[in-house]
């Protein structure tokens, strides 16, 4: 499958993307790894007019320590992130579910800040990051911004970035204490049918992949944990406030179940 | 657009559409049909070959985006016309295809896989070839012969 033809713009810095941006507007897409975009491109579901290749931005793959956080830049690959030592030691979920995602050669490819870029729900990383509590920093021709993931994610491949925008570094809180990360699928190499990824860092934050147009936060079972329900009571309540999708791999009422067991037992798994 | 791409150790270089994917630079500009197309969808991982050392499904990336760097196929692995690559070997004395279709893709995420974790337990071997996909052999050969050669590769150190 060949992807509709588009006029290709390699990008030598983030200066250079923001102004191709600029000029181009909404018929212009990023390029990173390409690891969601290129199969969007060759079924014709996205049929940019303008390619802007971000991908040689070396000076935004970095992971550095930044005090009460880890700075990730955007163009880091997966592999990198699940290999960082920092990670390991300051935020160890970010580094585990990064190896969850796909499989090697897309990890070779994939970038952090493509997979958060594209937004995608069924993603393990963007529902990783909003667990976590992350700062997505965007650069666009008027400086520089910091979003919340709690407000990045606005709807199904929505984000909050302009058109303009380019996510130019990720910063993640360190949390040390226990994670665990259920993702089911049918094969190993699949996006989750459901995902739930539950952190420990005083209070216990769970995030639920691919149960929503957008990553979610499984709010109400993060509130009955605070009130001193019980692991079992509150995974009960992981499907209060979603919106399954229903497809080939199950229903909405399948995913709202799955959601309960898998819940269940991340939390156990990360001894909450 | 030209793009020049150094393919098993020798500098390629075409002029080729912008939306020209390397799986189809490899096969249709520079001839190199060892490198199957499989899915065509990123899944079955048939089309994975070395980009500057690591594995990649090369139906999911541009020409463009290897511009300048080093690809390695499977025609270009072994290190002479007489003598296999220690993975080719090993696929070969433990019978890890049937078909063969899926081969060159396996060997290559094998070799790929292996410079990352030398010294793989059967399960990393499972885990590490993910990606790639087998209809015929219920992969236990191939697991079988990845862990052969990389019990090769740690004798030869």
């Amino acid at each position: 499958m060949i992807p509709a033809g588009f006029e290709y713009v390699r990008a030598d810095s983030a200066d250079a993307a923001i102004a191709a941006l600029t000029e181009h507007g909404d018929e212009a897409k990023l390029l990173a790894g390409g690891m969601s975009l290129i199969p969007l491109m060759k079924l014709r579901l996205a049929t940019p007019t303008v390619l802007v290749d971000v991908g040689r931005l070396r000076d935004l793959s970095y992971i550095r320590d930044g005090g009460d956080h880890v700075a990730i830049g955007a163009l880091t690959r997966h592999r990198d992130v699940e290999t960082s030592d920092l990670l390991a030691r300051a935020c160890p979920a970010l580094a585990g579910v990064a190896a969850e995602v796909g499989d090697n050669q897309v990890r070779h490819r994939g970038t952090l800040g493509g997979s958060v870029a594209h937004g995608d729900p069924a993603s393990d990383l963007p529902a990783a990051l909003l667990a976590l509590d992350a700062d997505f920093v965007a650069r666009g021709p008027n400086g520089e911004r910091t979003i919340a993931a709690a407000d990045f994610f606005q709807g199904f491949l929505e984000t909050a970035l302009a058109e303009d925008e380019l996510l130019t570094e990720i910063r993640v809180p360190k949390v040390t204490g226990g994670w665990n990360y259920q993702k089911f699928n049918r094969r190993a190499q699949d996006w989750a049918i459901v995902g739930a990824l539950a952190v420990r860092n005083g209070t216990t934050r769970v995030a639920l992949v691919n149960m929503g147009g957008t990553p979610l936060r499984a709010t109400a079972v993060e509130q009955a944990l605070a009130s001193g329900a019980s692991v079992d009571d509150a995974a009960q309540l992981a499907a209060e406030g979603t919106d399954a999708p229903a497809d080939l791999n199950g229903s909405a009422e399948y995913r709202e179940h799955l959601a309960r067991v898998l819940v269940r037992r991340a939390l156990e798994a990360a001894g909450a | 657009m030209h793009v020049s791409i150094t393919v098993n150790g020798v500098e390629q270089a075409h002029d080729v559409e912008p939306r020209t994917l390397l799986v189809q630079y490899l096969r249709e500009a520079c001839g190199l049909t060892g490198t199957k197309v499989g899915c065509d969808t990123s899944s079955c991982g048939a089309c994975t070959v070395l980009y500057d050392g690591e594995s990649v499904k090369s139906c999911t990336m541009f020409a463009a985006q290897a511009d300048g760097g080093a690809v390695t196929t499977i025609e270009g692995l072994a290190p002479s016309s007489d003598e296999m690559h220690v993975v080719q070997t090993a696929f070969h004395e433990n019978h890890g295809l049937q078909c063969g279709f899926c081969t060159a893709g396996m060997v290559m995420a094998a070799t790929s896989f292996l410079e990352e974790n030398p010294n793989p337990t059967e399960r990393e071997v499972r885990l590490g070839l993910e990606g790639n996909l087998c209809r015929c052999t219920g992969y236990h050969n191939i697991v079988q012969a990845v862990l052969a050669a990389a019990k090769t590769l740690q004798e030869a150190k």
